[in-house]
């Protein structure tokens, strides 16, 4: 019953969102409000679960050794909070937000070095007399794709003669990344659009065999 | 106290963070897991504030009958059914996302399904937006064509029955050209992230404390 219950509200509301395409409606907008307001209280539930209990009051009731440093985030988040206060205070949740904007700094710094900048540097550094005359063709035009297209974002000089040539192949090569990525992300849509259609005329109406 | 504490604290921390890349050992080693968590829980205030300007608006809405007031009490309804089911649940089990709870069942009952048909329906604005990109113009225009039709064509078996070599098309178009295209963004995507990231250490970029 409970089953029934559950595709029926979940049918009901697809169909909700989906009536959007008529245009904007009373009956969507029931549906958005409900959805930012069950999302909210759903991500405060997933914090406390998995961030506040397990990160915080569980070591800490453990006793787990350096739990004493949880001190120092819990600080900073209830300085936070001073944002409620009047505005003669609540510039206090600066601190908070330096604390933040600092962690996030060092770790991109670090991260986006180590874990994309070399590693991409690292893979275009390809051969090109492999032996086999197909991969050496793709290694090289992995190759141009990356200079040229890197070449399209260097502004700090005028681009003329041979440079501005090799930009616009940057140009060529960045539409056409564009173009698959826009195919890809199409495909995507459109399978969780087949994913939802399965589920209203499968799981609801019956009239197809649900997967 | 109201700019240069802030500035501080971002150059102590960002530069604690780097040291410990390049120091691993005790205290700095485990410093980056560490202050990954300590990001989580200050995160978790912020949600706070978020959710909070968020109840605000609603009850302003509600207060002063704002068109389209109603909603806002749609708003409510979603926001206290779930709160309620998640606390009950808390109480009840000791993990509460897994099936067979009730704040589950509210989950995949009506989460689940909203957001999933959010994305579905943007098929239909992505597939309006790409008629009007798609239009052959010029030359660029037309690759971006060419290459979006290739790989949608070529990753469905439809594709395969129409020409059995589509899908190897499309394939390559992922692995070689766009691969290319893509190395040289990503390239540029993370000097650029590095870059700002010093700024914001070093204290030149101060945005974020206005």
């Amino acid at each position: 019953m409970l089953q029934i219950i559950s595709v029926w509200i979940a049918g009901g509301l697809t169909l909700c969102i989906f009536s959007f395409l008529y245009g904007d409606n009373p009956v969507y907008k029931f549906a958005e409000h409900l959805y930012v307001g069950f999302s909210a209280a759903y991500w405060l539930i997933y914090v406390w679960h998995f961030t506040i209990k397990q990160m915080v009051i569980n070591p800490i009731v453990a006793r787990e050794p350096g739990a004493w440093m949880l001190i120092i985030p819990l600080f900073f988040g209830v300085l936070m909070l001073s944002r409620w206060l009047p505005e003669r205070y609540s510039w206090i949740s600066r601190w908070s937000i330096a604390f933040v904007v600092g962690i996030g700094a060092g770790i991109i710094a670090i991260g986006q070095t180590q874990g994309l900048l070399l590693p991409q540097l690292r893979a275009t550094i390809l051969p090109l007399a492999t032996g086999n005359w197909m991969t050496n063709v793709n290694n090289f035009l992995v190759i141009i794709g990356t200079v040229s297209t890197l070449t399209y974002f260097y502004f700090s000089r005028r681009e003329t003669g041979l440079m501005s040539k090799f930009s616009r192949l940057g140009i060529g090569f960045i539409m056409i990344a564009l173009g698959a990525a826009f195919g890809y992300t199409i495909m995507a849509r459109i399978s969780l659009l087949i994913g939802r259609i399965i589920f209203l005329f499968g799981d609801w109406f019956h009239i197809i065999k649900p997967l | 106290m109201k700019k240069r504490v802030p500035l501080l604290i971002t150059f102590i921390t960002g530069f604690i963070i780097i040291v410990s890349f390049f120091v691993p050992h005790r205290p700095f080693g485990q410093l980056e897991t560490e202050t990954l968590i300590w990001y989580a829980i200050i995160f978790a205030f912020t949600l706070v504030i978020g959710v909070d300007s968020l109840v605000r608006l609603h009850i302003k809405h509600i207060r002063k009958r704002k068109k389209g007031w109603w909603y806002s009490i749609v708003f409510f309804a979603g926001f206290f059914y779930c709160l309620t089911i998640g606390i009950i649940s808390l109480i009840q089990t000791p993990n509460i996302f897994q099936p067979g709870t009730v704040f589950f069942y509210g989950y995949e009952t009506i989460l689940i399904p909203l957001q999933a048909t959010m994305f579905a329906l943007l098929a239909f604005f992505v597939a309006s937006a790409s008629y009007r990109a798609f239009r052959a113009r010029n030359i660029e225009a037309t690759l971006l064509l060419i290459a979006a039709v290739i790989v949608m064509i070529g990753r469905v078996p439809a594709g395969y029955k129409l020409w059995p070599k589509l899908p190897v098309i499309a394939n390559w178009i992922f692995d070689v050209l766009q691969i290319g295209a893509m190395r040289g963004i990503l390239i540029g995507v993370a000097l650029g992230a590095v870059a700002m990231s010093l700024r914001l250490i070093l204290g030149i970029e101060r945005t974020y404390l206005s």
